[in-house]
C-alpha cells in the first residue's frame, strides 16, 4: 500500500450558483514535493481553503495517515503539522521577524515572553534550512524575498511537516525563485512533504514529483512529473492545446505621445518617494513595458500617469500637450485609455449593469446624454454593439451585473470601453492578471492590434512571458526607478531578473555622467 | 425575451426582495412590539395591539399629515446614502428650515397665495445652507460628514432657539414658545375634519418621484450612484466628487428643510392659532426617524414615500393604544422596537435573498447548474 500522508477523497464544495471542487481528490506521499496545478479559477484555492479548515466541505473526507480526520479551523490544520505560505503573506509589519516567526504560539513562562528561547530556535531553524533572516529586523523594512522566509520559518517553527505553498514564485526574481526551489528540495529529503500550488509549468518540470491538475472545479488527473512533459500539462490545465506565443509582426514607431521628464511621486505607505526622478517616451506604434517586481514604484508611476494621483515634481506631456496637472477626465478626453491594475476596485463600478460599465468614461458625451437626462436606448444598443465586437459574454445581455460576470468577461468588457473609446495611448496594467489562457490570448492580441493601428501602448507587468512576448521595448523598474532599457530580442529572463533584482542597470546614475 | 412573470425572475427582481425583507422585518417589529405589550400590561394587550395595527385607519388624515416631514427627513437621508454619505445632520436641516419658513413667515408681508410658498421655499434654503456646510467640510476638507452633522445638528438647534427667543415678533415669554403665525404662511388645508393634513403631503411625494428621476434617469443620478457604489471607480472615470459630494448635500439638506417647513406651516384646526415652535434646546426627532425611514424604505425614493406612511401609521395607532391603558412611554418603546426593526429591512433583504436561493436550489438542483453559464468561480483570490 501507498505511504499517502494527507487523502482529500472526492472533496465536494459548493458555493452558490458554482461548484467550486467537484469530487476531487488529491493524495499527498511523505517526503514528496506534489504540484497542485489548475488555471487561476480552477478550485485550487477553495481546495487549500478545505485542508485549511476554512470551508466545511459538503461531500467528502480528509485523511491524515490513513485515519479520517475533521479539520474545523485552521487550528486543528495546525495540529495536524499542515502549514501554509500565502500567496499574500499575512505578517504584522511593523513588528520583528522574530515576532511574527513566534506568533500565537510564544514560549512563555509564567506569562514572560521567553525571547531568548525563541531567538535560538529560529537561528538554529534558519541555519538547519539555509533560510537567512535577522531576527531582529522590522518586517516593513526587509524584501520581500526575505518576508517569504519568515512565512517558512513560521511553519518550521510550529514543527509542520505538511507544507503548503500558495503561488509562492509571483513576487520573486527568477534567481529567488531558483533559490526557493533548492530549499524546497531540501524540506523534501528531510521528509517533509510539499504541497505546491501553481500554474507555471517551468516550475512544475523543474522542482515536483508528482502533479494533481484541475479544470473547472474538477478533477483532470494525477501524473508522474517524469512520466510527462509541459505540452501535455498544458493541454490538462486548459483542455486543449494552447499557442501562447505572440503573433507580431516589427513596426516602425512614429511619434512620441507620452513623454516623461523627471516624474517623482511620493509614496503613501513610507516616507520615501515611490517614484524617483522618472524619465521616457512611449511612441505611436509600439508597445512599451514596465517590468519589475510587484511595489517597485509601477503603481504609483501610473497613478501619475493618469492623473489618479498628483506627482511632486516633473513633466508629463501627451501629444506635445503638458498634462502634469490635468484632471482625470481632461486626460481621458486627450486620448488617454487606462486598462487599471485593479479592476474591480477602479475598472468597474460592480454593483452596475454592463452596459453603465460600458459608458464610465463616455456617459457625459452628447451621444449618450440629453440635457442632463441619459440616453438610456443609446446606451443598450451600444453595449449590445460593444459586447458583440469583443465577444463580452454575460447571462442577462447588457443588463447583467458586472459583479455577476467571470474574471475574464469584466476584463473584456474594460478592454472593449477603452480600447472603442477616442484614443491615442493604452496604459494598460497587468491586464491579463487572473484570467484563464484563453482571455490572456484574447488580451494580447489585442493590445498587439492597437500597436499595429499606430497606437502607443504603455503595458506594465508583473508576469516575465508577457514582457518577453509582448513588448516591443522594455523598461525595467526597480524600487522607483527606471534602471534598465533592454530589447526583448536580445536579452534573456536571466539577464531581465538581474535588472530586476537591482543587480545591474544601464540607465540611470552610471549614465549621468557620461 | 425573458417572462417577468415567471416565479424565478420575479424572485430575483432587486424591488420584490427589498420588499419581501421590508415585509419581514416589519412582521418581526410587531410581534417584539406585542411582546412588550404583553409584559406591561397582559390583560389589554390584545386590544391594544390591534389599536396599534389598525388604529391608523380611523385617522387617515393624521396619517398623512404626520407622513409629511418624515418622507421628507427619509428622503434626506436616502438620497444621501445613494451617494455613500450618511446625513445624520437631517434634523439639524429640519429645524434649519422651520426656522427660515418662521422667519419669512412672521417678517414678510406677502400676498396670502405667495406667502406660504415663499416660506416653504425659504424652508428649503434653510436646510440646504445646513446641509452644504458638511458637504463642503466633507468634499473639501475630507471631515468624516457623520461627525460634522452631528454637530451641525446641536449649532442648529441652539442657534434656532436663541434667534427666535431674540425675536419680539416671533418669540412670546409668557407662552416660551412662538406666536401664531398668519393664516396666509399657513399652508393650505385638505379639508379633512379633525386633521392638518395639508397639500405639503402631494408636494412631498412628488418631490420623491422627482428625485427618483433624478437619480435613476441623469447622469448626475448615474454619477451619484456610481460613487456611492465605488468612490475609486468614479474617481478612475474622472466624476467631479468634490463637486458631486456637496451638491447631493445640498438636495439633502434642502429635503430635510422642506421637512420641517412643512411641519410648522401646517394649518391649524383651531381658527386664528397655528403650529409653534418651543425652544426647549432638543434636537428634532424628525431627523432621526427619517433614518429610520431611510432604511425601511432601503433608501430608495419610492419605497421612502411607503416607508414613511407605514411608521406615522403606527405612530398614530400607537397614540391610540393609550385608550387602552398604556403609558405613552410604554408606546413610544413598542415603536421604537418596530422601527428598530424595520430598520433592519437591508440586512433582511440578503439574508432573503440567500433563503430563496437555497431553497430553489433544493427544489430543482440541476437547473441551477444551468442557469448562468458565465459565472466562473471566482472565489479564488
Amino acid at each position: 500500500m501507498e505511504n499517502y500522508i494527507i487523502e482529500m477523497l472526492h472533496i465536494t464544495k459548493e458555493f452558490p450558483g458554482i461548484i467550486a471542487n467537484n469530487d476531487i481528490t488529491l493524495r499527498l506521499k511523505k517526503g514528496e514535493i506534489h504540484a497542485l496545478l489548475g488555471e487561476n479559477g480552477a478550485g485550487k484555492s477553495t481546495l487549500m481553503s478545505v485542508l485549511f479548515g476554512l470551508y466545511k466541505p459538503e461531500k467528502g473526507e480528509i485523511r491524515k495517515d490513513g485515519k479520517t480526520v475533521k479539520i474545523n479551523d485552521p487550528k486543528d490544520a495546525n495540529d495536524l503539522g499542515i502549514g501554509m505560505v500565502h500567496q499574500h503573506f499575512k505578517l504584522v509589519e511593523n513588528f520583528t521577524v522574530l515576532e511574527n516567526i513566534i506568533l500565537g504560539v510564544e514560549p512563555n513562562k509564567l506569562g514572560f515572553l521567553e525571547r531568548k528561547k525563541a531567538k535560538e530556535k529560529v537561528l538554529a531553524l534558519s541555519k538547519q534550512y539555509g533560510l537567512q533572516v535577522d531576527p531582529d529586523a522590522l518586517i516593513e523594512k526587509i524584501s520581500v524575498g526575505m518576508q517569504q522566509r519568515v512565512e517558512i520559518l513560521k511553519m518550521l517553527y510550529r514543527d509542520n511537516d505538511i507544507l503548503i505553498f500558495d503561488e509562492p514564485t509571483a513576487v520573486l526574481t527568477p534567481q529567488e525563485i531558483d533559490e526557493l526551489m533548492e530549499i524546497m528540495r531540501g524540506f523534501a529529503k528531510e521528509g517533509k512533504s510539499i504541497l505546491f500550488i501553481t500554474h507555471k509549468l517551468n516550475e512544475i518540470m523543474a522542482v515536483a514529483d508528482r502533479c494533481t491538475v484541475l479544470r473547472k472545479g474538477k478533477f483532470i488527473g494525477e501524473v508522474e512529473i517524469k512520466d510527462t512533459n509541459k505540452e501535455e500539462l498544458s493541454k490538462m490545465m486548459v483542455g486543449r492545446d494552447v499557442n501562447l506565443t505572440v503573433d507580431k509582426k516589427d513596426n516602425t514607431p512614429g511619434d512620441v505621445v507620452l513623454s516623461l521628464k523627471g516624474v517623482t511621486v511620493p509614496s503613501n505607505t513610507s516616507k520615501k518617494d515611490a517614484v524617483k526622478d522618472v524619465s521616457f517616451d512611449v511612441r505611436a506604434g509600439e508597445i512599451v513595458c514596465i517590468a519589475g517586481i510587484d511595489g517597485n514604484g509601477q503603481t504609483e508611476l501610473v497613478f501619475a500617469i493618469t492623473g489618479l494621483e498628483k506627482q511632486s515634481k516633473g513633466e508629463i506631456t501627451l501629444c506635445g500637450k503638458d498634462i502634469s496637472k490635468a484632471s482625470v477626465r481632461t486626460r481621458s478626453k486627450s486620448g488617454m485609455s487606462h486598462i487599471p491594475e485593479d479592476r474591480q476596485k477602479h475598472g468597474l463600478v460592480m454593483d452596475y449593469s454592463l452596459e453603465d460599465n460600458l459608458v464610465l468614461q463616455r456617459y457625459w458625451q452628447s451621444e449618450f446624454e440629453n440635457k442632463g437626462f441619459i440616453k438610456r436606448n443609446e446606451i443598450r444598443s451600444y453595449a449590445e454593439k460593444l459586447s458583440k465586437q469583443y465577444d463580452i459574454r454575460s447571462g442577462q445581455g447588457p443588463l447583467t451585473i458586472a459583479r455577476n460576470m467571470s474574471g475574464g468577461n469584466q476584463q473584456k468588457a474594460i478592454l472593449a470601453r477603452e480600447l472603442d473609446k477616442e484614443h491615442k495611448l493604452v496604459v494598460a496594467v497587468q491586464p491579463t492578471r487572473g484570467l484563464d489562457v484563453g482571455a490572456i490570448e484574447y488580451i494580447h492580441k489585442q493590445l498587439v492590434a492597437t500597436r499595429n493601428k499606430g497606437k502607443a501602448v504603455l503595458l506594465v507587468s508583473l508576469e516575465l512571458d508577457e514582457v518577453m512576448d509582448v513588448s516591443d521595448r522594455i523598461l525595467v523598474m526597480y524600487e522607483g526607478e527606471i534602471v534598465g532599457e533592454l530589447d526583448p530580442k536580445k536579452i534573456t529572463v536571466q539577464e531581465l531578473g538581474l535588472y530586476m533584482s537591482g543587480a545591474k542597470r544601464n540607465v540611470g546614475k552610471e549614465n549621468e555622467h557620461a | 425575451m425573458h417572462n417577468i412573470f415567471s416565479p424565478q425572475k420575479l424572485l430575483k427582481s432587486k424591488a420584490i426582495s427589498a420588499f419581501t425583507a421590508a415585509l419581514l422585518a416589519i412582521i418581526l417589529g410587531l410581534i417584539f412590539g406585542y411582546i412588550i405589550m404583553v409584559v406591561a400590561s397582559p390583560e389589554n394587550s390584545l386590544d391594544g395591539f390591534n389599536m396599534v395595527l389598525v388604529g391608523g385607519f380611523s385617522r387617515l388624515g393624521d396619517v398623512f399629515y404626520f407622513a409629511t416631514p418624515i418622507l421628507m427627513t427619509g428622503l434626506a437621508v436616502g438620497f444621501a446614502f445613494k451617494m455613500g454619505l450618511f446625513d445624520i445632520g437631517a434634523s439639524g436641516q429640519y429645524t434649519m428650515g422651520m426656522f427660515f419658513a418662521l422667519y419669512v413667515g412672521f417678517m414678510w408681508k406677502l400676498p396670502g397665495s405667495l406667502h406660504w410658498v415663499a416660506c416653504i421655499i425659504a424652508g428649503m434654503m434653510g436646510g440646504m445652507l445646513w446641509g452644504f456646510i458638511p458637504g463642503f467640510l466633507k468634499a473639501y476638507m475630507n471631515v468624516n460628514e457623520v461627525i460634522t452633522s452631528i454637530m451641525t445638528n446641536y449649532i442648529g438647534m441652539y442657534l434656532v432657539d436663541m434667534w427666535i427667543q431674540g425675536n419680539s415678533v416671533m418669540y412670546v415669554p409668557s407662552k416660551t414658545r412662538t406666536s401664531y403665525l398668519p393664516g396666509s404662511a399657513q399652508i393650505p388645508s385638505l379639508g379633512v375634519a379633525n386633521s392638518n393634513v395639508n397639500v405639503s403631503i402631494f408636494i412631498a411625494i412628488a418631490i420623491a418621484i422627482c428625485l427618483y428621476i433624478v437619480l435613476n434617469k441623469t447622469t448626475f443620478g448615474y454619477e451619484l450612484r456610481a460613487t456611492g457604489f465605488n468612490k475609486h471607480a468614479s474617481h478612475y472615470a474622472g466624476m467631479n466628487s468634490k463637486r458631486n459630494i456637496i451638491i447631493t448635500m445640498v438636495i439633502a439638506g434642502g429635503a430635510a428643510g422642506l421637512g420641517g417647513a412643512f411641519a410648522i406651516l401646517a394649518p391649524s384646526i383651531i381658527p386664528g392659532s397655528s403650529m409653534t415652535y418651543e425652544p426647549v434646546s432638543v434636537i428634532a426627532a424628525n431627523g432621526f426617524n427619517g433614518i429610520a425611514v431611510a432604511l425601511l424604505g432601503n433608501a430608495s425614493p419610492i419605497g421612502i414615500i411607503f416607508a414613511s406612511l407605514f411608521i406615522s401609521h403606527i405612530q398614530r395607532g400607537g397614540t391610540l393604544a393609550a385608550l387602552f391603558g398604556y403609558k405613552p412611554e410604554i408606546i413610544d418603546v413598542v415603536i421604537a422596537v418596530i422601527i428598530y426593526f424595520s430598520a433592519f429591512a437591508m440586512l433582511m433583504q440578503t439574508t432573503v435573498a440567500k433563503y430563496f436561493k437555497k431553497h430553489r436550489k433544493n427544489k430543482k438542483p440541476e437547473s441551477n447548474a444551468n442557469e448562468d453559464p458565465v459565472v466562473t468561480l471566482n472565489k479564488e483570490a
